[in-house]
């Protein structure tokens, strides 16, 4: 780096801070005009910044922490000290926006960077769990889905056939539902069953319309509803192809909750 | 400010116990530079440096001015420090830690006492080299090259 020789030693103490009198006047003033001993100053403070890290020590006692914090609480955030400089207003006002950026910008990155090293592991362990239990979840969906998947009803020996059924299975804190039914009677021409959800509070909520298959089976999977719904029952009447609001009486089948 | 305290206190400390050789004086320097970055977290600017030269210099600096007993020369906010290369990561910073002082142990003992006297006890030029009763011109030239072997040293891989 090119540094003006006269001012190079100079340079270094007045990096220190131990530069006096004249000849502190005398640098001052060439810096003024130097950039190239403004950038030497600049390597040279970083250069005394790896004298201050040297020092080693114990760490602080815990009271000091518990001080600071103390002291800390007592007074708001972002106040700076009396003693600065005034300023006109909207240098004021854009010197405490890039300060409220910067305590974001290092509040964000700080937290993510401690938390980060720890967050993966938990993570990874986390993301393979979810795999798997995504996995199991493909298989249980694939299998109800499939189109070769047979719905047989197994019932006493002996007997001919079953009435109508179904099994309504819902998870208020899933926000999940399914629904299978068999041995469902035909419906009318233009006509489809639909599945509702019979609330604690308030009127009945529908909950997906279907039709059953050649053998009466059919299967509703997860059908878009409110979430957080309480339910006391789950009910099936007959509507229109394309669903109802309100139920058409009368209830063809009623469930109530256990 | 909990975590910043949680990483960065030992470097505050660990200086302003060099500088005062006193905890109860180190504990009120380490108290008053987290109150002024908690008052101030602007003061800090992340483009010229990181955070831990950062705070070892200011720090350097307050515990100067309290064992000088003299008020406060500069503001944090204009306190600006780039190190090269980049200490950000603790791991980076030990190892260059650990150059430094190795540098420092193998430096002339005269040498290495004009350095400290200067950064760590805040006497003047002057001041050193009539308690060392060496030429001004020598306490100058030990001074300098001082600091150029302590960069030497962290530019080295």
């Amino acid at each position: 780096m090119s540094v003006h020789e006269p001012f190079a030693e100079d340079l270094a103490l007045y990096a220190l801070g131990c530069l006096e009198g004249d000849e502190r006047t005398s640098l001052e003033k060439h810096l003024e005009e130097c950039a190239s001993c403004r950038r030497e100053l600049e390597q040279l403070r970083g250069d005394a910044a790896l004298l201050a890290l040297s020092a080693s020590g114990p760490k602080p006692p815990a009271r000091a922490q518990t001080r600071l914090m103390d002291a800390i609480a007592q007074e708001p955030r972002g106040q700076k000290a009396e003693n600065r400089r005034p300023r006109p207003q909207w240098w004021a006002a854009l010197g405490w926006a890039a300060a409220a950026a910067m305590i974001v910008v290092v509040a964000v990155l700080w937290n993510q960077n401690v938390r980060l090293k720890s967050s993966v592991a938990v993570l990874q362990g986390l993301s393979e769990q979810q795999r798997l239990e995504l996995g199991q979840a493909r298989r249980v969906v694939n299998t109800l889905m499939a189109q070769d998947a047979m719905h047989i009803d197994v019932m006493p020996v002996g007997q001919k056939a079953l009435p109508p059924q179904g099994k309504a299975i819902y998870s208020r804190q899933n926000n999940g539902l399914i629904f299978m039914a068999s041995n469902l009677l035909p419906l009318p021409a233009q006509k489809a069953y639909e599945l509702w959800i019979i609330p604690t509070q308030g009127a009945p909520i529908p909950a997906g319309v279907f039709k059953p298959d050649a053998h009466g089976g059919a299967m509703v999977i997860n059908p878009p509803i409110p979430a957080g719904v309480e339910a006391k029952a789950f009910a099936i009447t007959i509507e229109p192809e394309q669903g109802s609001q309100t139920p058409t009486m009368p209830i063809v089948m009623l469930g109530a909750g256990g | 400010m909990a975590q910043l305290y949680a990483r960065y206190s030992s470097v505050v400390y660990a200086v302003a116990l060099r500088v005062l050789g006193d905890t109860a004086a180190a504990e009120d320097v380490l108290q008053e530079i987290f109150i002024q970055l908690w008052r101030n977290p602007g003061a800090f600017d992340s483009g010229r440096g990181n955070l831990a030269p950062w705070l070892a210099v200011i720090t350097r600096n307050r515990a100067v001015d309290s064992l000088r007993k003299r008020r406060p020369h500069t503001e944090i906010g204009e306190t600006t420090v780039s190190v090269e290369p980049d200490l950000a990561g603790e791991a980076d910073r030990g190892r260059a830690m650990e150059k430094v002082r190795a540098v420092l142990n193998q430096m002339p003992a005269a040498q290495r006492s004009s350095l400290e006297m200067a950064y760590f006890e805040g006497y003047s030029h002057s001041e050193i080299a009539e308690k060392t009763g060496e030429p001004l011109g020598t306490v100058k030239t030990r001074i300098r090259n001082g600091l150029m072997l302590l960069r030497k040293a962290v530019e080295t891989k």
